[in-house]
């Protein structure tokens, strides 16, 4: 008896100090695998540190930019062309447009150029050398147009000298923001050494002055004038390309969402259905950029570049997002306000409309910003609609060309002048990134008001 | 202009429709006290859309058909000589005619029997469009007389309202099966045009990818192979994979097994930013950050690793899909009971080891699902490899050399052409069509595998 007592105490005793002595290494794992957890969490969250500080580095010195306030002479000599038409007593209004518009013509071949080199050069420090194509690589190549618009609009300034605000060419900017190597050997400089010692000399003097860029918001897309480049045109045809997307995934969304969630009868349709929008989820969007070509542009005729096409593109491939998202907040609807309504005598459809519906509000507000989100971000469909074409101008409807502004990110990171578009690139991106996060702050926002409220 | 104006008597006539029932079924109330069966304001809703109804079909009618009117009526119009041209030929005289009609002009010499067709034109198109509209509003105010003289009190005007929603609620159902129907459809219809330049055994089969530059030829110039394009594709797909499942695993273990809530509430909402990230900012990143840091590292080791790479794309797209993998598991880690947690616990086994041995064998179909999922994504993943992938549609097994995938593919052979006349163009369609098979199956499986994962613990 007490024989096997001692012989299963010592059997125990073994036993503890076998699991005593794997105690050690079974710590030693524990750490090891907390260890990895957190150093993924750190990986992840280092990532998006770094994706956001690469970012934010390289885009902000973007929003600001080299401006040269310069005393511009409108010399007669250089404008040598018949004064502004005057208007004539009988003369009709559509002569005088004619007139009026061809002496806009004779104004434009005028050797603008000139003017602004004489200005540069006359704003350099006395004896200072410099050639006339130097001088005029200091300015940005849009400028001249704009005194010429100027010009257009006042004759009165011929011969007379005003202080105009000049945007500084985009090699000028690169140079002076550093962001070329300065030590590079001339033949590898975009600029030749006479136009960088002026630049450096006038943002000295103060004549060039870094301003804050409300360009980059304001103007269209520019190749001529890199420096002049902004992002209007893509930022109108999103928002346009946005507005079909509520219009259109919106209702018919929750439409869907509705159906499926409270109407649908249990059928091989409903299954069918059901299934669709699941795989729809998960096609890739470059396959509805390939529908979109397909159907709407070849088969409908609509136009290449335009932002409706885009805008229905979007359409069909948030749908199943804001139909997944909406069915979710029906779900969480509790049934007794179903049954309460219904035992008041309330139809089906009452039901759904007057007490269900209500409720989901932030639901659907929210699956309706995701949805906004995604598609503002998307960028594959359309480059296959054609809204990758350059297009310098704001489109006054969707059915104009338009770029987009994840499209137009994509055209400027594949410029030439890659020292100068780099920032430019990641300004862009900080202003899709701002606009996203500011659209989800409002569903946040929002949800939390709507929900407070009940 | 016109659109406007149409939408604009619909909605007058619509609105006259919804007053009368309104008004009507109201008097009908006062009248003889009656007790109706529905509420005014569904009368008022059934005759408008007794309104609403024929004038739509009339609108769809000549939607339909009223550009082939129009064309007919032109060549009528029209010499003997010009409708006996060739067909784009034709077409432009068409179109310069209706240019001419509609008061815009057009360039170049205006011959008088021009200006004359477009004369009568513009004169048809103003008759027709008022016809249109005339007899889709009269159409409309008979159906509202008529649908008026229906209001009695034991009309169910609710339930015919009622049931007209549900049909709506239907028709916007459909629309998504629509959308598969559509993606289907022209995939095929312009792939089997693409087969029809080039043999499918050379296309599926074929190790070299090289479609010349397109000339819009009739006949099938260079080789279309696939295999490089979907080496590629699984070359990185399996890099971010490599990437993606480890990190983004362990981050749903950590957060869901060992953060105290307040950790996990404030790093899960960081972490799933990166998902509402655009992958054209990935794109850029890998192109700026990562190529560059990549190609430093190779030179500081002495492997040379360029710049773009299967590399640079893979590794990015990983990140990408980090937060797709942790959220998914996440979700799939929770809804293993607690039950076993805590048995697995109770008989003294450390935390990792219930972890490794209990739950992830439990969970690990749903993961697998989930991986599934996120295979599917980053195969169809477009705007990193475009950027950072460096478009080289060779077979190679170095991932440090530069790859091109199908997705890059596509963009590169369809970007901006829309007549597909040449195979150059449509072998987008017939690499959509691929992608869209290979996704297609990799959604359908995961989704099977996580539906009876959740069935299983439910």
């Amino acid at each position: 008896m007490a024989d096997t007592t001692t012989s299963t105490d010592a059997a125990a005793r073994a036993r503890r100090e076998t699991i005593r002595k794997g105690l050690g290494r079974r710590h030693l794992t524990e750490k090891l695998f907390r260890g990895f957890g957190i150093g993924a969490i750190l990986i992840a969250l280092g990532l998006v540190g770094t994706l956001f500080w690469m970012v934010i580095s390289k885009g902000y010195p973007a929003f600001t930019q080299a401006n040269a306030t310069l005393e511009v002479y409108f010399d007669p000599e250089i404008l040598s062309f018949d004064p502004a038409p005057v208007r004539g007593a009988g003369q009709s209004d559509a002569d005088y447009r004619a007139a009026h518009l061809g002496w806009q013509r004779a104004v434009t071949m005028a050797n603008w150029n000139r003017i602004v080199e004489n200005a540069v050069v006359n704003a350099a420090p006395q004896g200072f050398e410099i050639g006339s194509r130097e001088a005029l690589a200091l300015i940005d190549a849009g400028e001249r147009h704009r005194l010429r618009d100027m010009f257009v609009a006042n004759p009165n300034l011929l011969g007379q000298r005003v202080s105009v605000d000049m945007l500084a060419s985009a090699n000028t900017d690169n140079w002076l923001k550093g962001t070329i190597d300065r030590n590079l050997p001339d033949a590898r400089q975009q600029l030749a050494a006479s136009t960088r010692q002026l630049a450096d000399m006038m943002l000295e003097n103060g004549t060039i002055e870094f301003r804050f860029a409300w360009h980059i918001f304001t103007n269209v897309d520019s190749r001529a004038a890199p420096a002049a480049a902004g992002l209007a045109g893509a930022f109108v045809g999103s928002l346009y390309m946005m507005l079909v997307v509520i219009v259109l995934a919106v209702p018919i969304g929750v439409a869907s969402a509705i159906y499926l969630e409270e109407f649908a009868p249990k059928n091989r349709l409903t299954d069918l259905i059901e299934v669709n929008i699941n795989n729809l989820a998960a096609v890739p969007s470059i396959v509805f950029g390939l529908l979109g070509a397909a159907v709407f542009i070849r088969y409908f005729g609509l136009p290449l570049s335009a932002p409706i096409v885009g805008g229905l593109v979007l359409t069909l491939m948030t749908l199943p997002t804001i139909i997944i998202a909406t069915r979710s907040s029906l779900r969480a609807v509790p049934p007794s306000l179903r049954q309460a309504a219904l035992g008041l005598g309330a139809s089906k459809t009452q039901m759904v409309f007057h007490h269900v519906l209500p409720i989901t509000f932030p639901g659907i507000l929210t699956a309706t910003i995701i949805g906004v989100a995604q598609a503002l971000g998307e960028t594959a469909p359309l480059l296959l609609i054609g809204m990758n074409a350059f297009v310098a101008a704001i489109p006054a409807t969707p059915f104009d060309q338009s770029s987009a502004l994840p499209v137009q990110i994509y055209l400027w990171q594949g410029n030439e002048n890659r020292n100068f578009f780099e920032a430019r690139t990641s300004a862009a991106i900080m202003v899709l990134l701002g606009l996203m996060i500011t659209l989800n702050a409002i569903a946040v926002i929002l949800r939390q008001r709507l929900e407070r409220r009940k | 202009m016109t659109p406007m104006l149409i939408a604009a008597v619909l909605l007058v006539l619509m609105g006259l429709g919804y007053t009368q029932g309104f008004s009507r079924s109201r008097a009908l109330l006062a009248a003889d006290g009656a007790r109706l069966h529905s509420r005014p304001q569904y009368h008022g809703a059934l005759v408008a859309l007794w309104v609403l109804v024929p004038a739509i079909l009339v609108l769809a009618l000549w939607v339909m058909f009223g550009p082939g009117v129009s064309r007919a009526f032109i060549v009528s119009q029209l010499p003997a000589d010009i409708v006996a041209l060739e067909g784009s030929q034709l077409n432009i005289a068409i179109a310069r005619i209706q240019a001419i009609a509609s008061g815009f002009g057009v360039a170049g010499e205006v011959a008088p029997w021009e200006t004359a067709a477009g004369e009568t034109y513009a004169q048809f198109h103003f008759l027709t469009l008022l016809l249109v509209v005339g007899a889709a509003a009269g159409l409309g105010i008979l159906a509202l007389l008529y649908a008026r003289k229906r209001i009695t009190p034991a009309l169910r005007a609710r339930n015919a309202v009622e049931r007209a929603i549900g049909w709506l609620l239907l028709a916007c159902s459909a629309v998504a099966v629509l959308t598969t129907f559509g993606i289907v459809a022209s995939l095929l219809t312009e792939a089997i045009r693409f087969f029809t330049f080039v043999n499918p055994l050379d296309f599926f089969f074929g190790t070299v990818w090289n479609p010349r530059f397109s000339s819009t030829g009739s006949d099938a110039q260079g080789q279309y192979g696939l295999l490089p394009l979907l080496w590629g594709t699984i070359m990185v797909a399996g890099i971010a994979m490599l990437v993606a499942v480890p990190v983004g695993l362990m981050t749903a273990i950590y957060l869901s097994q060992y953060a105290s809530p307040r950790m996990r509430n404030t790093i899960k909402p960081v972490i799933e930013v990166l998902a509402g990230i655009p992958t054209i900012v990935y794109g850029f990143f890998a192109l700026v950050t990562m190529g560059p840091a990549l190609a430093a590292l190779g030179q500081a080791i002495g492997v040379e690793i360029r710049a773009t790479s299967a590399l640079t794309a893979g590794l990015v797209m990983g990140i990408m899909i980090i937060p797709f993998i942790s959220s998914l598991s996440d979700d799939i880690l929770r809804q293993v009971p607690q039950a076993m947690r805590d048995g697995s616990l109770g008989l003294g086994a450390t935390q990792n080891e219930t972890i490794r041995r209990v739950l992830l064998p439990a969970a690990l179909p749903g993961i697998v699902g989930a991986t599934l999922l996120a295979i599917s994504r980053a195969i169809g993943e477009t705007m990193i490899v475009v950027m950072a992938a460096g478009n080289s549609p060779i077979l190679r097994a170095n991932p440090a050399e530069p790859i091109s995938t199908v997705t890059v593919t596509i963009v590169n052979q369809l970007t901006g052409d829309s007549d597909f006349a040449g195979p150059q163009s449509l072998v987008a369609f017939a690499l959509g069509l691929t992608l869209f098979a290979m996704t297609l199956v990799l959604n359908v499986v995961a989704l099977m595998i996580v539906r009876r994962f959740r069935e299983q613990y439910e």
